[in-house]
């Protein structure tokens, strides 16, 4: 080997050794590469074996949870399993972190009461608070987790904490924080919950969220009409002593003017003097509501 | 530098009569395929997906192409006993690996350029499929000039990979070649992991080595920037010339080491 090639040999090794020390003395990687380094658990494993297909094999964890809760809510199961939900949520946001729609639409897939979901609010919140850890935008993850507890776990002194820690985040919009003493003030009344469903219909930024939002709101809606209706019934049966055998017989009496439909325009059902959602309303289930509001 | 261009031309033309720039149609089809599919899949998140998706099929595609051609670039003058011919014009030694590495870098540029602009019309085909409020949550546009960082990067990726075939094209068979240089990239992938080994074994003795060896071993973790265009995070313009200069430092290492073992072969 001729001289001249060993010396530049020798010269562009020690470049190598300097450049990568360079490196390192840096940080070594930019957040959001190597999150959680050699913390051992199966994601983990997993976003080693990903090399730098990380992205895109969270992307395909991502699309296995929605299809899996997609797939499952609407099955004809007599029982759902939503068995994979949590373990698919948690690899994709390990595989990114920065992955803000996995961890907000993830904690209502996982909160989602049975059938329409596991009814895991628990794992909602430990989701939510790992992106409190690995991503930006806290507040609006802090909300959510607020908006977990008010509305799955009706627990509105949680509620109302999480709404005021979100609200002292710097960049946090204003209306959290009439929100937080809304909600230590009336938590779990019907008006509380439209004011807050009202705000993120006004906020969203996604479209699947605000048209959750829109749909929650009229549930709400629904349930006020309901209300009314079952009063109506209630003073029929009164005054004739029994229950209407179906809307006709009130629009005889004069207490409607047709059969009424809720805000999606599916009828109202009517049966032996009980009124409800016709079980092919998209509102269905509406929301349960602690006794003591009602 | 005349006898370099040829030469590298000459495999550039080589490499498209060999149907190399086929991998575009295959590019572009799973892009437009993916794009198509997706929407009705991922809860509104088809941009992300698709920057994900292309940026990974870019340093794929790129790195089959450099790894498999890369191997045969000498070997396959030495098999077909064209070398005797090469090596009796006025060509030196060193200007035939240099003219087949830069040969296969203009291949691989075409490739990343056409497999870029392919990328961008479809971001921007999907640009116009989502409403203000829907664009105004993503952290980075669509059709943004930012990845093209990231790009560069996978380009420069894939020239040291290159680089490594070529290395180990001098002087062992085209199987053992790519084994070797799919080893290290793999190895390369995972560099970051070597320092941090002592979270990992209680032998001081290995973990020192594999410190070591974290140093001496290509860290292709350094050229993976796609999360960070993908959503618009920080990437110091430091950062980039460092990781640029490093690839460039290694490129020149393994250049080097192939003229060296090219210059001393006996092909008798």
């Amino acid at each position: 080997m001729r001289w001249p090639l060993l010396v530049l040999l020798v010269v562009l090794s020690g470049g190598v050794v300097a450049l990568q020390a360079v490196y390192e003395r840096r940080g070594g990687a930019l957040a959001g590469s190597t999150e959680q380094v050699l913390y051992v658990r199966s994601p983990d494993a997993v976003k080693r074996l990903a090399l730098s297909y990380d992205a895109l094999l969270a992307d395909i964890y991502w699309i296995r949870a929605v299809q899996h809760f997609g797939r499952t809510r609407l099955s004809t199961e007599p029982v759902k399993q939503y068995n994979l939900l949590y373990s698919l949520l948690d690899l994709t946001t390990s595989l990114d972190p920065h992955f803000r729609v996995a961890y907000l639409f993830g904690a209502i897939f996982l909160s989602e009461p049975a059938p329409g979901g596991p009814g895991r609010p628990d794992l909602a919140v430990a989701l939510l608070q790992r992106a409190l850890q690995a991503s930006s935008r806290q507040w609006e993850f802090a909300q959510a987790i607020g908006f977990v507890h008010y509305w799955w776990r009706q627990d509105y002194q949680q509620a109302a904490a999480w709404f005021q820690r979100a609200a002292d985040y710097p960049d946090a919009p204003e209306w959290l924080v009439p929100l937080a003493a809304t909600t230590l003030a009336q938590g779990g009344s019907r008006e509380s919950s439209r004011m807050l469903w009202q705000q993120i219909a006004r906020t969203a930024e996604d479209d699947w969220y605000r048209n959750e939002a829109l749909r929650r709101l009229r549930q709400l809606d629904a349930m006020d009409q309901l209300d009314r209706l079952r009063a109506v019934v209630e003073a029929f049966r009164q005054a004739r002593g029994g229950p209407p055998a179906d809307w006709d017989d009130l629009r005889r009496a004069g207490d409607l003017r047709g059969t009424p439909v809720d805000p999606t325009g599916a009828p109202y059902r009517l049966s032996d003097g009980a009124v409800s959602l016709d079980s092919a309303s998209p509102l269905n289930p509406l929301p349960a509501e602690p006794a003591r509001i009602r | 530098m005349a006898v370099i261009g040829h030469i590298a031309l000459n495999v550039f033309k080589e490499s498209v009569r060999d149907r190399v720039l086929y991998s575009l149609v295959a590019f572009a089809t799973l892009l437009i395929g993916a794009s198509y599919l997706i929407g009705q899949l991922t809860a509104g998140q088809d941009v992300k997906i698709i920057k994900d998706l292309g940026l990974a099929a870019i340093a794929t595609f790129g790195l089959f192409i450099a790894v498999f051609i890369g191997i045969g670039l000498v070997w396959k003058e030495v098999e077909r006993r064209s070398i005797y011919s090469l090596l009796a014009k006025p060509i030196r030694r060193h200007e035939l690996v240099l003219g087949k590495y830069a040969g296969l870098a203009l291949t691989l540029l075409v490739n990343v350029a056409m497999m870029t602009i392919a990328l961008y019309l479809v971001l921007a085909y999907l640009n116009t499929q989502f409403s203000d409020n829907a664009r105004a949550v993503w952290p980075a546009p669509a059709v943004d000039v930012g990845m093209l960082r990231a790009i560069g990067l996978i380009f420069l990726e894939l020239l040291v990979v290159t680089a490594f075939a070529l290395f180990f094209s001098t002087f062992s068979s085209p199987f053992l070649s790519a084994a070797l240089t799919f080893s290290l990239w793999i190895i390369g992938e995972f560099n970051p992991e070597l320092r941090n080994f002592e979270a990992v074994v209680e032998s001081p003795a290995a973990a020192y080595l594999a410190r070591g060896l974290s140093y001496v071993l290509p860290n292709f973790a350094a050229f993976d920037i796609k999360t960070q265009v993908v959503y618009a995070l920080p990437v110091p313009s430091s950062y980039l010339l460092t990781t640029s200069a490093y690839g460039a430092v290694y490129i020149a290492l393994l250049l080097t080491g192939a003229v060296a073992i090219f210059e001393r072969r006996d092909f008798k």
